[in-house]
């Protein structure tokens, strides 16, 4: 029957056009604008790692200032000090732990005729790669002994190599940064978190740094931070020694801790290492230690805006609007019909079997309104893209990958069947008698 | 076969209450031709729609073949009407975006019968009643006495027992008129039951027998002598 139905479907749209297009664009329109919000949404709140999001741990200890917390209500800094970062590096008490900064670089290409550029570079540790499960298309991270020894390596991303070495293996050639030689042990393949979770303190839709080295390098060579910094009480004097010292927070550690156990059991290191730094005149606010999963952070850090969220429901309201206006038209359609219904009751369809049919047209009509809706969602996103051209992290989040091309479709479909459900049931109430009687 | 018994239907407002069946009483033998005649508003076609289940009764007892019909829910009453009954009517009611074929088709899809057997009873039915050349013509291009023949085409493909009939006539002239009622009668000759309502007591002679409601009661009104007077 269902062949039948889609036939039945196919002629009551044929002979209704002007209705059946208004039914279509009505639910084409609240689709494309509910899904253009919710694309923007489903990109920013996306899990950028989610094959081990929930092992990923920010780290947080609560070195802030006694008398206010760093954030209301009680929350703990994003960041570490230098002195806490590197003491619970060097502890080593994780599966895998990371600190890193964000700063930047001046590369010198080699040829003759390249100018220099200055490029955002991250000071890490070798576990960073592994960690984030980041891809190489050549080479490898560095390992310990390179973090332990201040070897000057580094890893550079695709966009940097194509640049630099048109795309070629790089991989053991030297690239000058800031006047220092560094040798290329890696180099990334396409990568580009979204949001990029390990640094949501920084912009969360900046692309990765162009090039990735070692954290004691960068220590040992003065890099400034680039990133954001924060303190609670002055710096003394003593150059950069002194701002290492001090309680100013920069540097982003994570932690990979596979099981709630292990969760546990660092939480317990942490509480352990700030008690001990209390003995020494440190850490003054009671006991506040965090560790946030991926998606945990994200959440503390709003990576979706407020304003998104609202937009997102008005998009609802929206499409609530123009289901509304569905109903009315296919209560019309219907009401245009009642001598068919009557009749076809009257020739054995029972009350199911109209639903059925009907349900089926209703369901023709949505998948017409779900494909115009991904039509529109996509002139949407353009559209978003275009208006704010001059923020480059947009682009990212415009994009309609096939999971929402098929949330468009299923919601089209939900949607014109939800508006169906009434019509349809007025349809099938329909006293066949009265109808079908004309003298 | 087909009985009602004291059966009453009620109609009602907010503020108005219709009788258009009081008590109304019928038997109706397998085979039978019945005409049903009255006045307008008579509860003729009251009748019919309890008979053929487009209705719901209000009281009394009415059975078809045996079965009481006020205890069958929708699904039910919906499988009886497909199997055993027939409807024409005056309008005939056919549907103007379906072909012929596709008209006649419409019972048959509703009762589950594959294409070849589907095929075979609609090229049968459009044969009986002279249009089988007209397979893909849409109704609007049938004059109406052949639309009506589509109609009676439609309501036999599904070989039912009974043949509901409301002013089959009603929208023809008089050549086609007689033509509709030929056929109504060769097909009450292979058997099939018919009640057919009209106001025209000489079709009513074409009838084994007639009824004659008046404010929804079965009536001593123009009995068979008098149709017999007509048809004289």
């Amino acid at each position: 029957m269902f062949r039948y139905y889609l036939r039945l479907g196919i002629l009551s749209i044929r002979a209704n056009p002007a209705l059946s297009a208004l039914m279509v664009a009505a639910i084409g329109i609240g689709i494309g604008a509910c899904m253009t919000i919710v694309t923007i949404q489903y990109i920013m709140s996306g899990n950028p790692i989610p094959e081990k999001s929930d092992q990923l741990f920010h780290v947080r200890v609560d070195s802030w200032d006694p008398a206010e917390p760093y954030d209301e209500p009680n929350e703990p800094p994003e960041q570490l000090t230098y002195l806490d970062a590197t003491a619970l590096h060097a502890a080593g008490r994780a599966n895998r732990q990371v600190i890193s900064f964000l700063s930047s670089r001046v590369v010198q290409p080699a040829g003759e005729d390249s100018k220099p550029f200055q490029t955002q570079s991250r000071a890490t540790t070798a576990d960073f790669f592994a960690m984030f499960n980041v891809p190489f298309a050549h080479g490898s991270g560095w390992d310990k002994s390179a973090d332990d020894t201040q070897e000057r390596v580094v890893v550079i991303g695709q966009a940097l190599n194509e640049q630099l070495f048109g795309g070629e293996n790089s991989v053991g050639e030297l690239l000058t940064l800031s006047g220092e030689p560094y040798r290329i042990v890696g180099v990334l393949d396409e990568w580009s978190p979204v949001p990029l979770f390990y640094d949501l303190n920084n912009n969360e839709y900046n692309d990765p740094a162009a090039l990735f080295l070692p954290f004691s390098v960068a220590v040992a060579g003065e890099h400034g931070s680039a990133g954001n910094t924060n303190c609670w009480k002055p710096i003394e004097d003593g150059g950069v020694e002194a701002f290492r010292n001090s309680e100013c927070i920069w540097i982003q550690m994570w932690a990979e801790l596979p099981g709630e156990a292990e969760k546990a059991a660092y939480l317990q290191f942490l509480d352990a290492y700030v008690e001990e730094q209390k003995l020494v005149g440190r850490f003054p606010r009671p006991l506040n230690n965090r560790l946030d999963n991926v998606e945990e952070w994200m959440d503390i850090n709003e990576v979706v805006d407020e304003d998104v969220s609202v937009l997102l429901g008005l998009a609802i309201l929206f499409l609530i609007v123009c289901l509304l206006n569905t109903v009315g038209l296919l209560l019309a359609k219907v009401m245009k019909r009642t001598k068919d219904i009557s009749l076809r009751r009257a020739l054995g369809a029972s009350k199911a079997t109209l639903f059925a049919q009907y349900i089926v047209e209703a369901s023709m009509i949505g998948l017409a309104g779900g494909v115009l809706g991904i039509g529109l969602t996509w002139l949407g996103l353009r559209g978003i893209e275009n208006l704010f051209s001059i923020f480059e992290f947009v682009q990212k989040l415009v994009v309609m990958d096939w999971v929402m091309v098929l949330a468009a479709v299923a919601l089209a479909i939900v949607s014109a069947l939800a508006a169906a459900l009434y019509p349809t049931w007025r349809a099938c109430s329909v006293t066949p008698a009265a109808q079908l009687r004309i003298q | 076969m087909l009985q009602m018994n004291n059966v009453s239907k009620i109609y009602r407002t907010d503020t108005v209450e219709t009788h258009a069946l009081r008590e109304f009483s019928l038997k109706v033998e397998e085979g039978e031709f019945v005409s049903v005649t009255g006045p307008s508003g008579s509860g003729k076609t009251t009748f019919l729609n309890i008979a053929g289940l487009l209705e719901d009764l209000s009281s009394g007892t009415y059975e078809l073949d045996g079965r009481d019909i006020s205890k069958l829910n929708d699904r039910e009453r919906s499988k009886v009407r497909n199997e055993k009954i027939g409807f024409i009517f005056q309008s005939f009611n056919l549907i103007p975006e379906l072909n012929i074929f596709d008209n006649v088709d419409v019972p048959l899809r509703y009762r589950g019968f594959k294409a070849p057997e589907r095929r075979k009873r609609i090229e049968e039915s459009l044969e009986l009643v002279g249009l089988a050349s007209r397979l893909e013509h849409m109704p609007a291009q049938l004059s109406g006495g052949q639309q009506q023949r589509v109609a009676i085409a439609r309501a036999l493909a599904g070989e039912p027992r009974f043949l509901l009939a409301d002013e089959p006539t009603g929208n023809l002239d008089t050549n086609m008129a007689d033509s509709v009622m030929d056929l109504l009668g060769e097909i009450n000759s292979t058997g099939t039951t018919i009640i057919m309502v009209t106001h025209e007591l000489t079709l009513a002679t074409r009838a084994n027998r007639n009824i004659f409601v008046r404010d929804g009661s079965v009536s001593d009104g123009p009995g068979d002598l008098q149709l017999a007077a007509v048809a004289g």
